[in-house]
């Protein structure tokens, strides 16, 4: 009795589930590219979106990532200034791995770091894997309000050896920025010149993960805003590293916060392989000083030949 | 292998769970459950927690009482639960310090002269952590708190933990176990965090999103039953797997919130303790601003089990008790996407 139950209950279900077909997917093979159908689509899929957000029916990493919420709000807002206003070009992209963990090592301009954000949508949408880019930030970032978790919830974190490990561990592609606030706020007339690279951290926490660092230079952020003084007093009211004067700001008032229009490249040089080593190696203060400035010798490298080849900084201008 | 356990306070809610279940374990002899006041199922007859064989004797450990029934009842398991997390109304903070640090010093002491015990098992909590801006993201057991609690339930959990590693030191014999728990969510559970999701109208503050992480009832139980009947020697985070932020936390419970600017909080704070419900003591305002998130991969591995509920069901399920569920936004997209829906459909 029991199995003549069961196989009829099969014969009842069986061309109920044959039929399903994605609600989306049949409306567009039924619609044969009629544009009504399209905008449903994505109002259906907007209305989704909404629903899972006000629900509260997402996930976020332990660092507090967020990837929907980042690939369709935060990085949205600035796919405009990455395409258009700075119009960025990506090479060497095949040397970011698709899946593995690396570090990319970067180097840092432009008095707002605004570079940060580009290289995290270089690499999101440019690159074949969508890779999300997991920057490892300053402390500052995170005491002050808004930016520490919107910051997070696009995936960075502090800068400190437990999270890099962590994250590299996890195989997730990590970001440094190892000049720091020295490269960020250095003058324009120092312009494509890395200053010293921190204490190689970041160096000794690839050799431990046994991941490769990615040399990647940036340039075009340090026309953006042209650092050629600073209001050193305010700056220290407020317990900020600086409080830039450029060619527009603070004199045209709000329109001068706008970012001139320069071009950019981003380029991704050849990985420094780290597992040749022993992660024990990690200890070594000689071994890491010598790997941090072999590092920073291929990225100032790259840096000039990528500045010459992109020429003028507003073509074709000047 | 145990034969006769002590659980210090059994008038709380995981205490007299754990308690039960141990009293449930035919391997245990006998369970004693001690505590200041008696426990609501024992005074309301019916109510509360089911405690089966467990005798209760009513002590108050700040007391050397405790002495006499470790030695007169040959115990040889001791888990101790009988931490306050926050300053209750009518006793205050004085009477919480006195409770958990004194009273850990009291049983500790005892635990030390007796020729019975062999194994102390301690709740802990991940307060001891702090939270702040320069912390890692994610703690593990070795990690050493950047900020050193100075007030309230984090200060008195790290100088339990500091005396239960010089008992640990000083009676190497003895097995000695400090568990940190997350926050407990669950049906049963009242602590500060519990009835913070209850309140109609959640103040956050300003500019802040924290990750939380909870662990359940049911799971904290289970590991407290665990330690308490097999050695498992060491300190251990315990927390349900994964991170919920606090606005997520927010919108799944559909309650308003009104962001208040972090100074502002603490004299709502204050007013808040006048009313007695609802705690915003600084390290309390220091979770809601930059949260905290522990690795529990140690305990994994120790006991081969993992939390059967993540951070997030943990969350629904007590969610789901209260009877809290999506509010207005959540019935506006809804009807939105009927709408709009029976539009398409056509």
């Amino acid at each position: 009795m029991k199995h003549t139950d069961t196989s009829h209950d099969f014969g009842e279900q069986e061309p109920g589930t044959a039929q399903v077909i994605p609600i989306t997917a049949a409306r567009r093979r039924s619609a044969g590219g009629a544009g009504k159908a399209d905008v449903e689509d994505r109002l259906a899929d907007l209305l989704a979106f909404l629903r899972r957000r006000v629900a509260g029916e997402y996930e976020v990493d332990e660092f507090g990532f967020d990837p929907e919420l980042n690939d369709k709000v935060l990085l949205e807002l600035i796919r405009p200034l990455y395409r258009h206003w700075f119009r960025v070009e990506t090479l060497g992209l095949e040397n970011v791995p698709d899946e593995a963990g690396a570090l990319v090592v970067a180097n840092h301009s432009g008095t707002v770091p605004v570079d940060a954000l580009m290289l995290q949508v270089a690499l999101h949408d440019d690159h074949p894997a969508h890779r999300p880019l997991r920057l490892l930030g300053a402390d500052l970032v995170y005491q002050l309000p808004v930016l520490g978790h919107l910051s997070r919830k696009s995936g960075h974190t502090l800068a400190c050896p437990e999270d890099a490990d962590r994250l590299m561990r996890k195989g997730e592609l990590v970001g440094v920025f190892p000049e720091g606030f020295k490269g960020v706020g250095k003058p324009f007339a120092e312009r494509y010149k890395l200053q010293r690279f921190g204490r190689g951290g970041f160096v000794a926490s690839a050799i431990r993960a046994q991941v490769p660092i990615i040399p990647c230079s940036i340039v075009g952020a340090e026309e953006i805003y042209p650092k050629i003084g600073n209001l050193r007093s305010i700056a220290r009211l407020f317990g900020l590293p600086y409080v830039p004067i450029t060619p527009l700001f603070p004199w045209l008032g709000p329109l001068g916060l706008l970012p001139l229009p320069s071009k950019w490249m981003i380029q991704f040089g050849e990985p420094v392989r780290t597992d040749e080593f022993d992660p024990e190696e990690a200890d070594d203060p000689m071994l890491v000083f010598n790997l941090t400035d072999q590092v920073r010798e291929l990225v100032q490298q790259q840096l000039n030949r990528l500045r010459l080849q992109r020429g003028h900084a507003f073509p074709p201008f000047f | 292998m145990t034969h006769t356990v002590l659980v210090t306070g059994v008038s709380r809610h995981i205490g007299a769970r754990v308690a039960g279940v141990l009293a449930a374990d035919p391997d245990i002899d006998r369970v004693i459950g001690v505590d200041t006041v008696p426990p609501s199922s024992l005074t309301r007859g019916g109510g509360g927690v089911a405690l089966g064989r467990m005798e209760f004797v009513r002590v108050d450990l700040r007391s050397p009482d405790i002495a006499q029934v470790i030695a007169a009842a040959d115990i040889d398991t001791v888990v101790h639960m009988s931490l306050v997390s926050a300053p209750s109304k009518s006793a205050g903070r004085t009477y919480m310090k006195e409770h958990n640090v004194i009273g850990t010093m009291q049983l500790l002491a005892a635990c030390q002269r007796s020729a019975t015990v062999r194994k102390v098992v301690v709740r802990s909590t991940t307060a001891v952590y702090g939270s702040s801006s320069h912390d890692p993201a994610v703690f593990t057991e070795d990690a050493e708190p950047i900020e050193v609690a100075n007030s309230g339930y984090a200060k008195d959990a790290t100088e339990v933990e500091a005396y239960v590693r010089g008992f640990a030191r000083r009676r190497p014999d003895v097995s000695v176990s400090a568990l940190r728990f997350a926050n407990f969510m669950g049906p049963g559970v009242d602590s500060p965090l519990t009835r913070y999701f209850a309140q109609p109208v959640l103040p956050t503050v300003l500019g802040f999103d924290p990750r939380l992480q909870f662990v359940h009832e049911d799971d904290g139980v289970e590991v407290l039953r665990r330690f308490a009947v097999e050695d498992h020697p060491g300190i251990f985070n315990v927390a349900g797997d994964g991170v919920m932020l606090l606005s997520q936390c927010v919108r799944r419970s559909g309650r308003p919130t009104v962001p208040v600017p972090s100074t502002a909080f603490r004299v709502i704070g204050d007013l808040a303790r006048g009313v007695g419900r609802v705690d915003f003591s600084p390290e309390q305002i220091a979770l809601m601003s930059y949260g905290r998130a522990v690795d529990s991969a140690r305990l994994v591995e120790e006991l081969d089990w993992r939390p059967k509920l993540t951070t997030a069901a943990a969350f629904d399920d007590f969610l789901q008790s209260r009877g809290l569920f999506g509010g207005m936004p959540l019935t506006v997209i809804d009807w939105l996407a009927t709408v709009w829906g029976g539009g398409m459909k056509r």
